[in-house]
């Protein structure tokens, strides 16, 4: 019975960084119908934050750096949003309609921030602002021109190579300055630790219940009503409900959808910086870290359906609680007290690791989607796909 | 009239057999001779990846769907090879990684590729089966676009992780060594074989294109661009698009197959590698830069982004992965359809009228260069 409960327990803590770590993704996929292979790395953001964040507050000496978990949390969710922002404004909103096209584009971006965070130092980062400065600032004083729409094309095709031979230029000579070429992360991971009220566990039965997970729940809860919130008693929020239910109804009647597709993206991506901030506590956090979340995340949101919060948590939790009985060998264990299930015995034990749990899982999933292909809450009525 | 089309499009088919048969030539024959054993290798390798290209291209250029797992089936057929090479040992022995997990008999799985005409079978039957059953479990239902991919890339990582979990059966983590192996007697590592091995890849890279033409050339190819540009229309129209898709998948894992089996022995190593989620990614691209729904495009740009990649990471490792991002958002964005799309729908126009070949056409191209609506025009002025 307490192997039971200590499954249960381990199975919703995995569910609920599932859940937080999809739930952006399923907003985002519910309303615009792109799946964002960057939503891992913008989790790996919020984790990078929260590593920033900590070394701000370490030499502030105790009372003060025991809450820069509580400081890191809105850092990240801003961080994330306003990389989701550039990401929504720059990249996918040329490419709407096209939902193939935006994946592709999508991992591109993931590999570039993926590098990104290994080799950022000042150098880069003040090539890029030179860069930008010169080409967007550019591109914004000659758009004032009344022969804009004529000449873009040219202007493109000048300011574009020479800002990036001046950025490169500026590069080149300020690259004898090491203080300047020095990583800022470096290849290798960094390790985020937690406060002190983080630490330990308190004793349920016969196990410990780590205050990190519990954390991690409770802020997973924290985050669905304000979603739920947002989503069901603001104004933005029904904006956002009418564009994902009818987006040609819903520009007629004057919403504006390029500004909601804006905002959503950015909280999508603000929710997975705060992910990416709790799964800093339970691990160190490196260039590859939004990739180990990133196929289950997907998976959470192909069986909880597009357009129901409900679905994303119900199938966020079902396959964090398969998941770890499966992977841990509870449920081999429970099986093995009564005699007849012998086969099935065997079969759990061979799935009773944590990476072959996956392939059970995967099964199981498959099989689901044979009964229910469009998810736990399918999208009803005329709009619906056939 | 129609003798005036049928011998022009004669023309165009000698013109082109000359050109493929010249590029065979070329590289089969000359290229061995003045590349060192080490850079063939290389050729060899990424020419059997534009195999996979090849297969991508059929089902995402033409068909339309995204599969971002063509790993699975790209490892699967090189490992089906790679345990044949494994068991060219006397007979009652096990390959030497058995021992050191304590296994005393050969798993049963491994028995038929003691054989290699059935391991030649297996290699594309295999990842063609597993290809259609993962298919028609997706397709059955309906699920397509985006679920299909993602679905696809869930396949791939699960794959992943059994074949890394099971080093009692595959060796896991470590993978199966081919070179230090014999095939016919001769060591599959030698220049030589290399050799031999780099010519068949010429061979069946050509073979496999006639394939992809012949297949979508006809009734079934148009009904795959039917079923991309609108499946529901297609089913409205009286047939089943689950068939068609699922056959199509099945082939091109097929074909991911053999281009597996012939990297994995250029390689001389297969490990579950081969299936992480960044390889089948990259696949995707190379169609997506030569051009989609051309099959040529598939293979150049394989060739041009493997050789990019090649020399950029040889000299500038940190440069390959930001040179890697930008071109998936360059293709997607500035060059959808791809360089060899992009030729043909307006570089070559362009150049033709600069060079004078032909006048410049302001209303619709298509109708203008119709050879029937020429010999039209001509009859009306006549009278």
């Amino acid at each position: 019975m307490s192997a039971l409960i200590e499954g249960l327990f381990n199975g919703i803590s995995i569910g609920s960084v599932l859940l937080i770590a999809a739930l952006g993704l399923a907003i985002v996929f519910g309303l615009m119908g792109v799946i964002n292979l960057a939503h891992g790395e913008l989790m790996m953001l919020g984790g990078y934050t929260t590593y920033v964040v900590q070394n701000v507050f370490k030499p502030w000496g105790e009372p003060w750096f025991s809450c820069y978990i509580l400081v890191s949390i809105p850092i990240a969710f801003i961080v994330a949003a306003i990389a989701g922002i550039i990401l929504e404004r720059g990249v996918i909103r040329f490419l709407y309609g096209r939902p193939l096209e935006t994946l592709l584009a999508t991992w591109g971006v993931s590999l570039i921030l993926r590098q990104l965070v290994r080799s950022v130092n000042w150098l880069l980062v003040i090539c890029i602002g030179v860069f930008c400065l010169l080409f967007f600032g550019g591109m914004r004083l000659l758009s004032r021109r009344p022969d804009w729409e004529r000449i873009r094309n040219l202007v493109i095709a000048i300011l574009l190579p020479m800002s990036t031979a001046i950025a490169v230029v500026t590069g080149f000579l300020l690259s004898q300055i090491p203080a300047l070429t020095k990583a800022w992360f470096s290849a290798r991971n960094v390790d985020v630790t937690a406060p002190s009220w983080l630490r330990g566990g308190v004793k349920v039965l016969s196990f410990q219940m780590p205050y990190a997970r519990l954390f991690i729940i409770a802020l997973t809860i924290i985050c669905l009503i304000a979603v739920y919130w947002f989503l069901n008693r603001s104004t933005w929020g029904l904006r956002i409900r009418a564009v994902t239910q009818n987006r040609a109804m819903s520009s007629c009647l004057g919403i504006p959808t390029a500004k909601v597709d804006a905002l959503t993206f950015a909280i999508g991506s603000g929710l997975a910086g705060v992910a990416g901030c709790a799964v800093s506590l339970l691990g160190s956090v490196g260039p590859n870290t939004g990739q180990n979340y990133i196929v289950d995340t997907f998976m959470v949101v192909v069986v909880g359906g597009v357009g129901n919060l409900f679905g994303t948590i119900l199938a966020a939790l079902g396959i964090g609680i398969i998941n770890y009985l499966i992977g841990s060998g509870t449920l081999a264990l429970m099986a093995s007290s009564v005699e007849s299930l012998k086969p099935l015995v065997d079969v759990l034990l061979f799935f009773a690791t944590s990476s072959m749990a996956k392939v059970m899982v995967f099964a199981l999933i498959i099989s689901f989607l044979q009964v229910k292909p469009a998810g736990l809450f399918p999208q009803k009525g005329r709009t619906a796909e056939l | 009239m129609n003798n005036k089309i049928k011998k022009q499009k004669k023309r165009q088919k000698i013109i082109e057999t000359g050109i493929v048969i010249g590029l065979v030539i070329i590289f089969a024959v000359i290229l061995p001779i003045v590349l060192p054993g080490f850079r063939l290798r290389l050729l060899g390798r990424i020419l059997s990846l534009s195999i996979v290209a090849l297969g991508i291209d059929l089902i995402w250029g033409y068909t339309g769907l995204l599969s971002l797992g063509h790993g699975i089936f790209f490892a699967l057929g090189g490992y089906a090879l790679a345990m044949h090479l494994k068991l060219q040992i006397p007979e009652g022995q096990l390959p030497e990684f058995f021992t050191l997990y304590g296994v005393k008999e050969l798993p049963g799985f491994w028995h038929p590729f003691y054989s290699f005409p059935i391991t030649i079978v297996a290699l594309i039957v295999i990842p063609g089966i597993v290809a259609g059953l993962l298919g028609y479990l997706v397709f059955r239902n309906r699920i397509k676009g985006v679920y299909f991919s993602i679905i696809t890339q869930a396949a791939l990582l699960v794959f992943f992780n059994f074949f890394n979990g099971q080093q009692k059966l595959i060796n896991g983590t470590n993978g199966l060594k081919t070179d230090t192996e014999t095939i016919f007697g001769m060591l599959a590592g030698s220049d030589s074989v290399q050799k031999i091995f780099y010519i068949i890849t010429v061979i069946i890279l050509v073979a496999v294109y006639y394939f992809c033409r012949w297949l979508t050339s006809g009734r079934f190819g148009r009904l795959l661009v039917a079923i991309r540009d609108d499946e529901t229309r297609v089913r409205f129209s009286g047939y089943n698009p689950t068939g068609y898709k699922v056959l199509v998948f099945g082939i091109s894992g097929a074909i991911a197959g053999i281009a597996g089996a012939l990297y994995t022995v250029q390689t001389g190593i297969i490990t579950p590698k081969f299936m992480e989620v960044p390889f089948s990614i990259e696949m995707v691209i190379w169609v997506a830069v030569g051009g989609r729904a051309t099959l040529i495009g598939a293979i150049i740009g394989t060739l041009l982004v493997r050789l990019a990649q090649t020399f950029l990471s040889e000299s500038l490792p940190e440069v390959w992965l930001f040179f890697q991002g930008a071109l998936f958002l360059i293709v997607v964005t500035v060059l959808p359809d791809g360089i060899v799309g992009w030729w043909r729908t307006w570089a070559w126009e362009k150049l033709s009228y600069m060079l004078g070949l032909k006048e410049r056409i302001v209303t619709y191209p298509s109708l203008e260069e119709n050879p029937e609506t020429k010999q039209e025009r001509e009859q009306l002025s006549d009278r």
